[in-house]
């Protein structure tokens, strides 16, 4: 099944754990230290380098890309370490998040709170995931190199419904 | 004597660095290849996608995962070798030169508490040496990925415990550590010595080939018999569910106090890039 993450968001809610799903269309790269920043800005009511309203966050620190190649190996990190941050996301309007692993109680209950989705991608396909990245802009917090948020536009990118929108996860015995 | 001109070792970490982290390994892409077969639905597919990150990896020539890892190496020093010039210096030049060359990933950071400042340069290394007999070196290196590196660890166990606590403190590491470790995983187990040295034992069994064994009996079946332990876990490859949550089991064992049985898990994912060199 294809869907585009940012105009077909409806189809989200019919997905259930454990789906196979190729993503289409933008999403904004962020792991352990711009979910920091990010966090401290929200704190200090900062205006943030995106808007978090409907879009989506991949956990993933890249490898540089090599000249002439779009973006380097790309696969996910552990979601796990943004669980801190992660409901606090949610809440302002992120709609879907990619990773990799468990999440925790809080995130799965923000999760079915706001409708939005977890996917999983394919842990260690770093090269796999570079092959689907089409464009790549850079937002934010260049210092902290492959922690440095940017925008990408992904096509037909290879992921499973981890927890679905009422809250269905994948890694429990019963799914 | 025998004379080495530390730039020998240099070279052969910046090669290593190139020639580790855009392939698995041979014994582990067979291992995945013949674990896909037994496997189906998500599971099957889960491999498919794992082997097509192989392919892509080779062919376009990008780090198979993004995660290009901290270098740890071993140097095992001949008794009758002595080094020109700066070892460790050596060493790190090599890390450096090695990740910069090849576009791999800069995820080392100096002062792991308050700064976390990234070092821009891979180093340095984790370097452990030690002494074998005769004018030979022999390095071991790995780039070891930090996702099944957090899911590691170690207990000190009663005597009294036994083979079965070994077991169970095993079984309930790899399901702690289960989808986060990106399975299929590697399990590298030290048992005895001392609180230092059986994680120190668990890593260097992560060096070993996957189709070499214990070669005590004894440690061998209890390999054998963790795999199919783990293996019964339903944790599956990318944690999906299925038979192949690890590929192998790898125990080393040193002598150990009468009041202690110290144990320790290293997990590696799938990604498992290391490499032996004799000079």
């Amino acid at each position: 099944m294809r869907i585009n993450v940012n105009t077909e968001q409806e189809r989200f809610a019919k997905l259930h754990a454990g789906d196979l799903v190729y993503l289409s269309g933008e999403v904004y790269t962020a792991r352990d230290a711009a979910h920091k920043r990010l966090s401290k800005m929200i704190e200090n009511n900062e205006t943030l380098p995106f808007e978090l309203e409907k879009n989506g966050i991949y956990y993933v620190g890249p490898t540089p890309s090599r000249p002439g190649q779009i973006y380097g190996s790309a696969g996910p990190t552990t979601s796990t370490r943004m669980d801190v941050y992660t409901p606090t996301l949610l809440d302002r309007g992120i709609k879907f998040m990619i990773g990799k692993g468990r999440r925790d109680e809080k995130v799965k209950q923000a999760i079915i709170r706001n409708k939005a989705i977890y996917f999983i991608a394919a842990g260690g396909a770093g090269a796999l995931y570079a092959s689907c990245v089409k464009k790549v802009e850079a937002i934010a917090f260049a210092d902290l190199l492959s922690e440095a948020i940017n925008k990408l536009t992904i096509e037909d990118f290879p992921v499973f419904v981890g927890i679905d929108c009422q809250g269905n996860d994948i890694y429990e015995e019963e799914n | 004597m025998r004379l080495i001109n530390v730039d020998t070792i240099k070279e052969i970490i910046r090669e290593s660095c190139s020639s580790l982290l855009f392939n698995y390994p041979s014994d582990i892409e067979e291992a995945m290849s013949l674990a896909a077969e037994k496997e189906e639905g998500r599971a099957k597919k889960a491999f498919e996608l794992l082997l097509e990150n192989s392919r892509i990896a080779s062919q376009k020539h990008i780090p198979i995962c993004q995660d290009t890892g901290m270098v740890i190496v071993f140097v095992h020093v001949g008794k009758e070798v002595l080094f020109e010039g700066n070892i460790d210096e050596a060493i790190n030049d090599g890390v450096r030169i090695g990740y910069r060359q090849e576009y791999l990933r800069q995820s080392v950071v100096d002062d792991p508490l308050f700064k976390r400042e990234n070092t821009k340069d891979n180093a340095p290394a984790i370097i452990y040496y030690d002494y074998i007999d005769g004018d030979r070196v022999i390095i071991e290196m790995m780039a070891k990925g930090f996702g099944s590196e957090n899911t590691s660890k170690i207990a000190m166990l009663k005597p009294a415990q036994g083979v079965e606590g070994v077991k169970n403190f095993v079984l309930d590491t790899v399901k702690q550590a289960g989808p986060n470790a990106c399975p299929p995983m590697i399990v590298g187990v030290g048992i005895g010595g001392s609180f230092e040295l059986a994680p120190l034992l668990a890593k260097k069994a992560l060096l070993r080939e996957l189709t070499d064994v214990n070669p005590d009996p004894n440690y061998h079946q209890l390999e054998d018999e963790l795999l199919a332990l783990i293996n019964q876990l339903n944790i599956g490859p990318l944690g999906l569910k299925g038979k192949t949550t690890a590929l192998k089991v790898q125990i080393e064992y040193y002598p150990t106090h009468i009041a202690a049985l110290p144990v320790a898990v290293n997990i590696c994912c799938h990604v498992s890039r290391h490499t032996k060199v004799v000079i």
